[in-house]
């Protein structure tokens, strides 16, 4: 336990000399660098902007107050689109993903020198570019709407699913395999009696867990042209029909929350 | 007896479905069926435009090879920078503004109304999206990096603060008990029976978030929030496809790059 000794008394320190010292360092660095982020930061501002940015806020605020609710009636159609975007998304990422995580989990994958990397690389990509970039590209290729929108959520979430379920395969006890395996079961029939089983309950929870990211994510995919309620967004800023932007922002703020209670309740029904 | 007991030979083992109750499996599978038929139904594809993006796709990737480092390198390098420093400074100003809002989300620690509150400021940060809060920060501060910061800020709080909050909650609670039993103050008890216990996880989290506030620091971008984002849409807009291709790969580099450290950091402060 560390101590000084002050007046002949030895007193209770939480920390040695040594290791407050290294600590007093560390935040030397970080406050230095922080500094030093922040004079860039400050230096390419333009401060009477953001001087005048309470007085823009309150304007805003006033013009989105109050909503114009007539206008929810023509919200139905792009929530329709966000809706299927974010689930149809999901359904082609989990065809996609569960092959991939098979291929990537070290004990079921056929071959750990050419699927396996394979796999683990589609996730990796697949994982590290958001989904608004690749919606921006999509709209380039296939045109703006729904289409891009469902394919940019899938591309993104096949890597989200196949990295945790892949992670699942892995710690499966193997006790189930091994005595399946004992009783002469092909390597098909070990996946599907030894290993879905003990998977399944996560699959489900990772899948509704995806769904309900995608929900969040297809709302504002339309802001760069992909379909559902961020399409109408994207207008109503452009046209400054700030009375409109908050019916849409609470319909977006609703959708999310609906759909993060219908992922908890059934997260917490499988598991 | 006037059955005879079954036989177990010829009767054949099924696996127990996942769900047990046979009328919820079915009536999920039609649900989902009507689903699919009602969803691909309004989907209304073009297939000639689909078509036609095939060919223009191929062009497009063709385009977009090979990517092209120099034209634009200082560009990239610039906007690559931004986004770090931008990261960098919104996870420091996000952490030391959840704090206090962290701490004040942790039941055993505060009274009702001040729970309520941090949870209620916690709720709004998480449930908006951040290019959502990107847009609209950038018309309330201007274009730029500072719009940026902003929104990074204000997503960092409601993620950090959460995390610390159930960390607070769930912690052991004999070290804060003992404390109080010495007669301790309030911040006594956070600074020694609190902090000790959830700093390495904090730590952790907030190495987590940088990453996070990297990636999302490419996205807010598009929208007008500085950093590699921003050069990206640019690209995009000058239809400078090779520059857009040698980005997005700058973009999938740095992310791997900083996953790993992150990944490493975190193992290091546990």
């Amino acid at each position: 336990m560390p101590t000084v000794t002050q007046g002949g008394t030895r007193l209770w320190r939480r920390m040695s000399a040594e290791a407050s010292f290294k600590r007093w360092v560390l935040w030397l660095i970080a406050t230095a660098v922080f500094v030093w982020c922040w004079q860039k930061i400050s230096a390419g501002t333009e401060w009477s902007f953001v001087l005048d940015a309470p007085a823009q806020g309150a304007d805003i605020l006033d013009r989105m107050i109050p909503p114009e609710w007539g206008y929810a009636k023509t919200l139905g159609r792009p929530l329709w689109d966000t809706l299927n975007m974010a689930t149809l998304g999901t359904m082609i990422a989990v065809v996609i993903a569960v092959p991939l995580a098979f291929l990537a989990a070290q004990n079921t994958t056929p071959s750990g020198l050419f699927a396996r990397p394979f796999a683990l690389f589609c996730i990796v990509a697949s994982r590290s570019i958001n989904s608004v970039i690749w919606a921006l590209v999509l709209v380039l290729i296939l045109g703006p709407g729904v289409l891009s929108g469902t394919i940019a959520i899938a591309l993104r979430s096949v890597g989200f699913i196949g990295k945790l379920l892949y992670e699942a395969i892995e710690e499966t006890d193997r006790r189930p395999r091994d005595a399946i395996a004992s009783t002469g079961a092909s390597q098909g029939q070990v996946i599907a009696y030894a290993v879905v089983p003990q998977i399944m309950p996560v699959f489900a929870g990772i899948a509704v867990f995806r769904w309900d990211i995608n929900i969040r994510e297809s709302t504002i995919l339309g802001l760069v042209g992909a379909g559902g309620l961020g399409l109408q967004l994207n207008a109503a800023i452009g046209n400054l029909d700030w009375s409109h932007v908050s019916v849409i922002l609470l319909a977006i703020f609703a959708t999310v929350i609906v759909s993060e209670w219908v992922s908890a309740r059934v997260r917490k029904a499988v598991t | 007896m006037a059955e005879a007991a079954p036989l177990a030979v010829g009767r054949t083992w099924r696996r127990p479905p996942f769900i047990a109750n046979a009328r919820l499996r079915w009536l999920l599978w039609i649900g989902v069926a009507v689903y699919l038929a009602a969803a691909l139904g309004t989907l209304d594809l073009n297939w000639q435009r689909m078509a036609q993006g095939l060919e223009r796709g191929q062009r497009f990737v063709s385009g977009f090879l090979p990517p092209d480092f120099s034209s634009r390198g200082e560009a990239i390098f610039e906007g690559v920078l931004e986004s770090l420093w931008m990261a960098f400074a919104a996870t420091v100003v996000g952490i030391v503004l959840s704090i206090p809002i962290g701490v004040g989300g942790a039941r055993n620690l505060v009274p009702q109304p001040v729970y309520a509150v941090c949870r209620s400021i916690m709720a709004v940060s998480r449930t908006l999206p951040e290019i959502l809060v990107a847009i609209l920060f950038v018309k309330l501060f201007g274009f730029g990096t500072f719009a940026g910061f902003m929104t990074l800020t204000f997503a960092t709080v409601g993620y950090f603060g959460k995390l610390l909050a159930e960390d607070i909650e769930s912690a052991n609670q004999a070290p804060l008990e003992a404390m109080r039993a010495s007669g301790a103050t309030w911040l006594q008890r956070l600074n020694y029976a609190v902090q000790p216990l959830v700093m390495p996880r904090a730590i952790g989290i907030a190495i987590y978030r940088l990453d996070m506030n990297f990636r999302e620091s490419a996205v807010i971008g598009i929208v007008g929030a500085g950093g590699i984002g921003a050069t990206l849409n640019t690209a995009f807009d000058r239809y400078e496809y090779p520059s857009a291709a040698a980005i997005l790969l700058v973009i999938i580099v740095i992310v791997l790059g900083s996953e790993y450290l992150s990944a490493y950091c975190r193992r290091l402060v546990r």
